[in-house]
């Protein structure tokens, strides 16, 4: 059965959906990814978002991008790429351009500030429904609760960056492998 | 020679943005000084403006930074310079792991980083709600039951887009008696 390819202007106009409502960092774009790449296109399970956020979170460049240049990487190649990255950067692009001129009292305007706060209480409620969704395919054990919960803690305790706690997750997991390994060749 | 400089500038920026778009503040700051591209002030005004705009705030930044500098064609070599970073490294990491992606090992891994990608977006959720929902007044207060509202709505109506939230607190926020 001939798989129907993903099409080029369809990574675009998802991408561009996506980052015309991401206010705010790049959590802020998890529910949209979820609902277009997961949800309505099956480009990613939910494990594969996942994966990719982690690798998002330790490689160098903005999660945004990495997020749309590996999705559009896996369903067409480098020209698939290079669509999902042109969606996701062209909202950007052409809002900040238009209000250049206007942005100095963009962010003063009160009618934008009031719109703001409502739209982050919003952001709030989808970034808390995309944790609950994804933990169900994350967190399938006692352990990797315990894991999401120390990843928790190391941020806000110790405010550490997710880059060392990338590193100390991949620590884990590699002395946990080798050290069962050992057992199991007993 | 200057598209060249802003694509180089924030190529840097790009291939050091670890971790976020806030690590690249103290490159933002450096550019700042070595190009007189823009002051400190007036960094603090774009970056006030990225957190208000919509798309990746990174994205916002060299927009903004590179259209000041250059019109249309700086902003084209800014932000093509801050996501060449990641092209590149995707691509590299992507063939990587088609390679290795079914080692034992590999899996484990991975089963574990998305059981710390739950504690990440935990931990953001945290982080905005701080700034969201405290100190404690009677805007907060309402601003919870409309948060509580969506986060029902958002569970319960799983067909819902997100960008009807994003519209619906637009509007909530517009009526709040701020």
């Amino acid at each position: 059965m001939k798989d129907k390819k993903t099409g080029l202007f369809s990574l675009f106009f998802s991408f561009f959906k996506i980052g015309l409502f991401t206010f705010g960092g790049g959590m802020a774009m998890l529910p949209m990814l979820e609902k277009e790449c997961v949800d309505k296109h099956s480009w990613a399970s939910k494990e594969e978002l996942l994966d990719i956020y982690a690798i998002g979170q330790c490689t160098p460049g903005i999660i945004a991008i990495n997020t749309a240049t590996y999705i559009g990487l896996q369903k067409r190649g480098i020209l698939g790429s290079v669509f999902s990255t042109l969606g996701m950067v062209t909202p950007s692009f052409v809002i900040i351009i238009l209000l250049s001129t206007v942005l100095r009292h963009f962010s003063d305007n009160i009618y934008v500030i009031k719109a703001f706060h409502g739209i982050r209480v919003a952001v709030c409620a989808l970034i808390l429904g995309s944790l609950l969704k994804l933990s169900k395919s994350a967190i399938v054990n006692s352990e990797k609760l315990i894991i999401a919960l120390c990843a928790l803690a190391l941020q806000i305790v110790l405010g550490l960056s997710p880059v060392w706690i990338v590193i100390m997750v991949i620590i884990y997991s590699l002395i946990v492998f080798f050290t069962d390994k050992k057992r199991v060749a007993k | 020679m200057t598209y060249l400089l802003l694509f180089w500038e924030f190529f840097k920026t790009g291939l050091f943005a670890i971790g976020g778009w806030l690590s690249t503040l103290p490159f933002l700051f450096d550019m700042s000084s070595k190009t007189g591209w823009f002051t400190t002030q007036e960094l603090a005004n774009m970056i006030a403006v990225s957190e208000s705009t919509p798309g990746p705030i990174g994205i916002n930044m060299s927009t903004y930074v590179g259209y000041k500098v250059g019109g249309l064609a700086g902003a084209f070599c800014s932000t093509f310079g801050l996501v060449f970073p990641s092209l590149i490294v995707i691509g590299i990491v992507y063939y990587l792991l088609k390679k290795f992606a079914q080692e034992p090992v590999v899996k484990l891994t991975f089963s574990n980083l998305r059981a710390m990608v739950i504690g990440l977006i935990g931990f953001a959720f945290y982080e905005l709600a701080y700034t969201v929902f405290l100190p404690f007044s009677t805007v907060s207060i309402i601003s919870i039951l409309f948060f509580v509202l969506c986060l029902f709505v958002n569970l319960k109506v799983k067909k819902l887009h997100p960008l009807y939230f994003i519209l619906a607190g637009a509007l909530f926020g517009l009526v709040l008696p701020l």
